[in-house]
């Protein structure tokens, strides 16, 4: 991404697919991760650990690294003014080194709330194999018109949580 | 109910009491710097202009945030320091319900971040765990134990909510086990 180009929530419909993003996950990326994400544990760079004491197959993907994937993967979508609310995650399984990871996901509700925000949420899922590993619900506010941005919106006009 | 569940029927009262309650306050112990941040950005190749261009961090966030998903991140202390304060386990009530309810395995099945104000470089945070319930004795395919839901509220130094983390773990004692 290098502009500051955004969607507005006038050009989603209920349904809408993302485009996937595909990455080959190597023992970098898996290190890499752990640690620009502050996680020292040896599960995430130690191979012998991993397997010997751990009982996975090789070192594997952290979950602060995992999340900061799946913001990367929408606001990639969104563009900058794309401004996350909310993620729920559901970890099923781990992803490996020589892994394909491979993020999709479905527009599943489009609504403008009391306070004029534009929320788009999302079904987001990291798949291996067409396994899916990680799931994630993402609720992100996106400008109902160009010269909207959510990023300016502040105590009772950012409600991140969807109405009860 | 079965043997196993019955064994664990009664939750100590010790913990009943401490539901709801904040277990854990831990603040900020490095500065948050931008370097940091594209350090993270680097690693997952996320080229959002809001992180690598000062202008348009300007222009669209009113200057430079962190990602919102790095939230936990700035309470992972340093692997040693020299006052011998080194790393605590993040969700550190997770890892004391394994120990105090005599769960041997725990797995986290569900994690909930909402956002609020953006967190910048410079800020301070705190961050408050609480124990927000504790299940009855529960029957999986893993094993049996109990389902607990963690709740963490991290505030910045004016006091405003950056983020609400709501964590459900399984504790559990795999079948078999017990006999």
């Amino acid at each position: 991404m290098t502009t500051d180009a955004t969607l507005t929530l006038d050009r989603l419909r209920e349904g809408d697919a993302l485009p996937e993003l595909a990455y080959d996950v190597s023992a970098t990326t898996v290190v890499l991760g752990a640690l620009a994400s502050r996680d020292w544990r040896p599960m995430h760079h130690d191979y012998d650990f991993a397997v010997n004491r751990n009982g996975t197959r090789n070192i594997f993907l952290n979950t602060p690294n995992q999340a900061h994937w799946f913001e990367r993967y929408v606001t990639d979508w969104s563009g900058p003014r794309g401004r996350i609310g909310r993620m729920i995650f559901r970890m099923q399984d781990s992803v490996y080194p020589d892994d394909r990871m491979v993020f999709a996901a479905d527009v599943t509700q489009v609504e403008t709330d009391a306070a004029g925000c534009g929320w788009a949420t999302l079904d987001v899922r990291l798949s291996v194999d067409g396994q899916v590993k990680t799931s994630c619900e993402v609720r992100v506010a996106l400008p109902v018109e160009a010269d909207d941005n959510p990023w300016e919106r502040a105590g009772d006009a950012w409600r991140p949580r969807p109405a009860a | 109910m079965s043997g196993e569940e019955s064994r664990m029927e009664e939750l100590p009262p010790e913990i009943a009491a401490r539901v709801g309650q904040v277990w854990y306050t831990e603040e900020t112990t490095f500065e948050i710097q931008s370097g940091h941040i594209q350090t993270s950005c680097a690693s997952v190749e996320n080229g959002n202009p809001i992180y690598w261009d000062e202008k348009a961090a300007e222009r669209i966030t009113g200057g430079p945030t962190a990602p919102l998903s790095m939230i936990s991140v700035w309470f992972r202390r340093h692997q040693w320091a020299p006052d011998g304060v080194s790393e605590q386990m993040p969700y550190q009530i997770h890892f004391d319900l394994k120990r105090e309810l005599d769960l041997p395995e725990a797995i986290m099945t569900h994690n909930e971040l909402v956002f609020g104000v953006p967190v910048r470089p410079g800020d301070r945070l705190t961050a408050r765990q609480s124990l927000a319930s504790v299940s009855d004795p529960k029957r999986t395919k893993l094993g049996v134990g109990r389902f607990w839901v963690i709740e963490q509220e991290y505030t910045n130094q004016r006091g405003e909510q950056v983020c609400f983390e709501s964590i459900t773990g399984y504790g559990y004692r795999r079948h078999g086990d017990d006999d």
